[in-house]
């Protein structure tokens, strides 16, 4: 038995060096962070070390639940990404439908080529021009002064009030057309010969789509929702670290940044990695709990 | 068959939507590159939508000086270019021998990279799993973590498998070893899904700021991104404080920093237009990206 494993390991060689580099790579910098985690059961000095610091259960968790900027946080990290999803998810979709009804093929071209260039510019690029397009004298301001909307310029970025729709908006600006992509291959797949059926029937463009194209698309939408839902706790940590600044600070710290200003600016790293792990948990919950629900209703899930 | 009333009413107000939609993307980007061309002082007093007021190339002309812009240049190149070719190989090899089915050890690895995709370290152990080996002010710091991506592993793993069999079997007759089928055969084969994850690791390394953010304070190792996101995050303070510090009439920080964004944009809006075909087909071979 040991022989012939030898034997098959010896004769396969080749492929056994092509996979070891990204076995020892998935270890070192997936699997050993897991383990990692144990320190928010600990009170973690850098100078004692993994193995020398004290071991305190539970407390870094009784923290930060105790704890009231924990519900700031966490009510900005929903509060963002709820409008998000329930801004940019259907926007998606509605924009999908449309741009896959453009008749000129050379319009669609470009269309779907001018909607998908913001995605490729980085969170920094864009916190930038942002801070430009609003800020006191910027296109914006410009724009509603010289309509008399406003009579003096208003500070956008410095109001916290205004921070979740300045994130949520950015975000679909950014997004949008990048996540009409698979929705585009999807209609694409739909046997047209069920488009002339409806229209035979009398069925007018817009029953069409509510008839032919979303039933078509429905499992690609319910898939992307449960990716949506289960990342409902990441907002997006560049955007934030580039949108922030002390003025939005109550309103544009969410749980992603609040880790990182606490472990990494800080130097609190156990407190930060229980909050870390919390989120995490609530994350994978959420998707499993949606997950169900969705079999329930739709008999389409992930799992 | 034709179009009905209601289908070119339709069509009317599609169009008229879609060219509002292009201007919502367009304008303001135009609106940028107008503001990089215009004299900093007069750019304050607002009113600067498509065209620059008063042109100016000395915004360009100022950073171009800078000798560090080039050097963190230098290193998003080097980062971007070096990054994709390590990450194709280490993964690609590794979707090639997964995608065997009679690869000893096959199952444990898949089922390792499942419980990846679900269960994640976090930042701080993954900070200090990162720290510990060294990698902090490394060049390679920006290149190793990301080797390996088991998404990308998948996907090509499955598109691996799409191809025929017989023609790897008549490379092996004719004497080729397993590292020459994989690199004379299977890799021309999958040129678009190969150049589909390429697109988005080069993106993610051209855009990344956070790692160097994380772990680099050496400046000689400042990648553009990370370059740029300190000019934009400490002149808001300097400006204020320091207002008139400049002796320059022409320019101000603020328009410095548009024609930054745009010099640092710029590698990615014309390389785009040419790669897109092949990650609108990649992006149908992998199914679901993101």
């Amino acid at each position: 038995m040991k022989s012939t494993f030898k034997h098959k390991f010896l004769s396969q060689w080749e492929l056994q060096v092509m996979v070891w580099p990204s076995i020892i790579l998935m270890i070192v910098f997936s699997f050993v962070p897991m383990f990692g985690l144990t320190i928010a059961f600990q009170d973690y000095s850098p100078l004692s070390g993994f193995a020398g610091s004290e071991f305190v259960g539970l407390d870094n968790f009784k923290a930060f639940l105790g704890d009231k900027d924990f519900y700031t946080v966490l009510t900005n990290t929903l509060g963002i990404s709820l409008m998000k999803l329930l801004i940019g998810f259907p926007l998606e979709i509605v924009l999908a439908i449309l741009i896959n009804q453009i008749r000129l093929g050379l319009f669609k071209k470009f269309t779907q080529t001018v909607s998908y260039l913001p995605h490729f510019l980085s969170w920094v690029i864009l916190g930038g021009m942002i801070t430009s397009w609003l800020g006191s004298t910027g296109l914006l301001n410009s724009f509603l002064l010289s309509t008399h909307l406003i009579s003096e310029p208003l500070s956008f970025l410095s109001n916290a009030n205004a921070y979740w729709w300045i994130a949520t908006l950015s975000d679909i600006w950014k997004e949008v057309g990048w996540g009409t992509i698979l929705y585009l291959a999807a209609i694409t797949g739909i046997d047209p010969s069920l488009y002339e059926a409806a229209k035979v029937d009398g069925a007018k463009i817009l029953k069409r789509i509510w008839y032919v194209t979303l039933p078509g698309i429905k499992n690609i939408i319910v898939l992307m929702f449960l990716l949506r839902v289960g990342s409902i706790l990441g907002a997006n940590l560049d955007q934030t670290l580039v949108l922030q600044n002390s003025s939005n600070m109550l309103r544009s710290e969410v749980i992603d940044s609040y880790v990182y200003h606490l472990g990494l600016a800080q130097g609190d790293f156990s407190f930060a990695t229980a909050v870390g792990i919390f989120s995490s948990v609530v994350s994978v919950t959420l998707l499993l709990v949606a997950n169900f629900l969705t079999k329930k209703l739709s008999d389409s899930s992930i799992f | 068959m034709g179009l009905d009333r209601g289908e070119k009413i339709f069509n009317v107000f599609n169009v008229l939507f879609m060219l509002f939609f292009i201007s919502i993307i367009v304008f303001p980007l135009i609106n940028i590159v107008a503001l990089s061309f215009n004299n900093g002082y007069d750019a304050m007093k607002g009113g600067i939508y498509l065209f620059p007021r008063k042109f100016t190339l000395v915004n360009y002309e100022t950073i171009l000086k800078d000798t560090t812009i080039y050097r963190a240049f230098g290193v998003t190149a080097a980062k971007t270019v070096i990054g994709v070719i390590g990450h194709l190989v280490i993964t690609g090899a590794a979707a090639y021998a997964l995608s065997k089915s009679y690869l000893l050890g096959r199952k444990i690895f898949i089922r390792m990279g499942i419980i990846t995709m679900f269960f994640y370290g976090g930042m701080i152990p993954s900070f200090l799993v990162v720290k510990s080996l060294g990698l902090a002010n490394n060049f390679w710091v920006y290149i190793i973590p990301v080797l390996f991506s088991f998404y990308d592993m998948v996907i090509l793993m499955n598109f691996f498998r799409s191809l025929p069999e017989s023609i790897e079997e008549s490379a092996k007759i004719d004497g080729a070893n397993v590292f020459q089928v994989f690199f004379k055969i299977i890799v021309p084969l999958s040129f678009p899904v190969l150049a589909t994850i390429a697109l988005f690791h080069g993106v993610y390394q051209w855009n990344d700021f956070f790692v160097a953010k994380l772990y680099v304070t050496d400046k000689a190792l400042y990648p553009i991104q990370y370059y740029l996101y300190q000019l934009l995050t400490s002149a808001g303070a300097a400006s204020s404080a320091k207002a008139g510090v400049y002796i320059s009439k022409a320019f101000t920080t603020q328009s410095l920093q548009q024609a930054t964004m745009i010099v640092t944009t710029l590698p990615i809006v014309l390389i785009y237009p040419f790669l897109q075909k092949y990650f609108i087909s990649g992006m149908l071979v992998g199914g679901v990206k993101e």
